[in-house]
């Protein structure tokens, strides 16, 4: 009998949309309690494919007939075969989670976050299951494309069926939560890759070195990337003031936490850097800049359309890691009981600076899990 | 020194759920005990493993990679009793304490893939189901030490022992399941 699969397209509109679903996940209980789907409406149960193997029986009664259930498990498989247990058993209304986890991980969505001045268009993708963002500027043909994902088709497609070339690749830093898609899209588009030198002494390619107080012009319109340099999360993060209007913030500053200075084993080194930038780079600049951060942690930090965005004035007013006075307070959040590192930290930073270059089954595997690259 | 496993289950080239699948169908039709060598490609075959094995009560010995698989290896959960019948115990502490006395030999009765992740150094390793063709190998004028997981193979082993004119055995109880002191491992 053939069953009932969704895309994770799909979840993630019932996610963003706050649907009721009934969220059946069948990995190992560490698994699930490490990273899971989230959205406001969902209701959970966890309970690992292998002890349903002689039967659903036992949990028919915890789940819902008059919602959808989705199952959803690492790779889809098993997914599929608990749906189909659960159809057999004739529940209706059950979904299994196309691709699974991975999938979810990978999904990108990009969302218009607006115009700019003279034409341009700025767009955030939003990868929903790892809490990452990256971003599209466009203007008369032309564009650039920052923090990009592994999934580099979807920036290319996007930017063939905008009918706009691609011409520069930013990363703000080394990430060390997910595999830089940069180098390959400037490769094959023949974009310029653009790193920090400070993050980029490691390397094993050719990049331009972004610095402090450089312009780069997409299209012939006023759109400006600043290089704002601004080290705290890495010794090399930069930030970037797009068309005077937006702030991208890379992993320094998020919209309810901060960055965690300890990815790159200098917690201790790099505290006062990221209280600089944090506490007076940033309180230099005007209030009205619209922050775009390189993450969310957490569903509520999305916006009702769906992008992650808020004034800097407002985050100096409401984000915790932005509002704390005594410096040995600051020391203390930013490098006692931080949260556990991003799963494979050490080898995500190693394929980003060409060191190594892993298969793409291994790729996704490094990539598993929640981005975690904040303190709060 | 090979890992020996009695059965071997190729899953190499399955996605899960599979692996898993059949690894239970088959380790339903094993004797209590024995080892099965599970050979699978899915990288996520050994955190489910070990979570299954946890829940359905058998023993994950531990997984070695070699060109790309994973070679997990469990054994089946076997009804262990409660009752020791050998008179002479240690409690772990003790052996800890004795262990450098030189005339203290520690004799490991578990099976040779669970010797082979995790051992204590000083250990020798004779699997129960080996001891009565290997027992010339035992030292008979030391104090012989007999450990296993949780110290009913090692009774066991000690009444054997016992029957063979051995005078001074001691059953080391629990055992591995609760030993914390130094551990070793072939394969690191």
């Amino acid at each position: 009998m053939a069953i009932k699969e969704i895309s994770v397209k799909d979840l993630a509109v019932k996610a963003l949309q706050k649907e009721e679903l009934f969220l059946l996940d069948v990995r190992t209980e560490d698994a699930f309690q490490d990273w899971k789907i989230e959205s406001e409406n969902f209701t959970y149960l966890n309970i690992p494919y292998f002890d349903l193997l002689d039967g659903v029986e036992e949990i028919e009664d915890q789940l819902p007939k008059d919602k959808d259930i989705v199952v959803a498990c690492a790779k889809g498989g098993s997914s599929q075969m608990v749906t189909e247990m659960l159809d057999d058993a004739g529940f209706t209304n059950v979904y299994s989670l196309e691709g699974g986890m991975k999938a979810w991980s990978e999904h990108l969505m990009p969302v218009k976050v607006s115009d700019l001045t003279d034409g341009g268009e700025l767009y955030q993708f939003v990868r929903i299951g790892k809490g990452c963002l990256s971003y599209m500027v466009v203007s008369n043909g032309e564009a650039a494309i920052i923090d990009s994902t592994r999934k580099t088709d979807v920036y290319v497609n996007f930017a063939e069926q905008m009918g706009v070339k691609i011409k520069h690749v930013f990363d703000t830093h080394l990430h060390a939560d997910h595999i830089s898609g940069g180098r390959t899209i400037a490769q094959q588009t023949g974009a310029a890759y653009w790193l920090p030198p400070k993050d980029a002494e490691e390397v094993t390619f050719d990049y331009q070195p972004l610095q402090d107080g450089e312009k780069v012009t997409i299209g012939n319109t006023t759109i400006d990337i600043h290089a704002l340099y601004s080290p705290g999360h890495t010794i090399g993060s930069t930030s970037f003031v797009v068309d005077d209007q937006y702030l991208m913030t890379g992993d320094i500053l998020f919209i309810d936490s901060i960055g965690r200075p300890d990815l790159a084993g200098k917690a201790d080194d790099w505290v006062m850097d990221l209280r600089e930038t944090l506490y007076k780079r940033y309180k230099d600049l005007s209030d009205e800049l619209i922050v775009l951060p390189a993450h969310f942690m957490i569903m509520d930090e999305l916006n009702e359309d769906g992008t992650v965005a808020e004034k800097l004035g407002v985050l100096f007013e409401k984000n915790h890691g932005l509002n704390i006075e005594d410096k040995d307070e600051f020391r203390k959040m930013v490098t006692e009981n931080l949260p556990p590192q991003p799963n494979a930290y050490q080898e995500i930073r190693e394929t980003n600076m060409g060191k190594i270059d892993p298969e793409e089954e291994e790729q996704r595997e490094m990539e598993i899990g929640p981005n975690r690259c904040a303190v709060r | 020194m090979d890992i020996k496993a009695d059965h071997l289950l190729d899953a190499k080239g399955l996605a899960c759920p599979m692996p898993i699948v059949k690894t239970k169908k088959m380790i339903k039709d094993l004797n209590s005990g024995d080892v099965v060598e599970v050979q699978a490609t899915d990288k996520g075959s050994k955190a489910d493993l070990q979570a299954w094995t946890k829940s359905a009560g058998h023993q994950y010995l531990g997984t070695i990679e070699e060109e790309g698989t994973l070679k997990h290896y469990i054994r089946k959960a076997s009804d262990e009793s409660e009752e020791k019948l050998h008179p002479d115990t240690v409690n772990n502490e003790e052996l800890s304490q004795n262990l450098q006395n030189d005339n203290v030999l520690l004799l490991d009765v578990r099976e040779s893939a669970e010797f082979a992740f995790e051992h204590i150094p000083e250990a020798v390793s004779i699997p129960l189901g080996e001891l009565d063709e290997r027992i010339n190998e035992i030292d008979q004028t030391k104090d012989v030490y007999v450990v296993c997981r949780t110290g009913s193979r090692s009774d066991m082993a000690c009444q054997k022992l016992t029957e063979k004119g051995f005078d001074r055995v001691y059953n080391v109880v629990p055992g591995m399941s609760e030993w914390s002191g130094e551990t070793k491992s072939l394969r690191s």
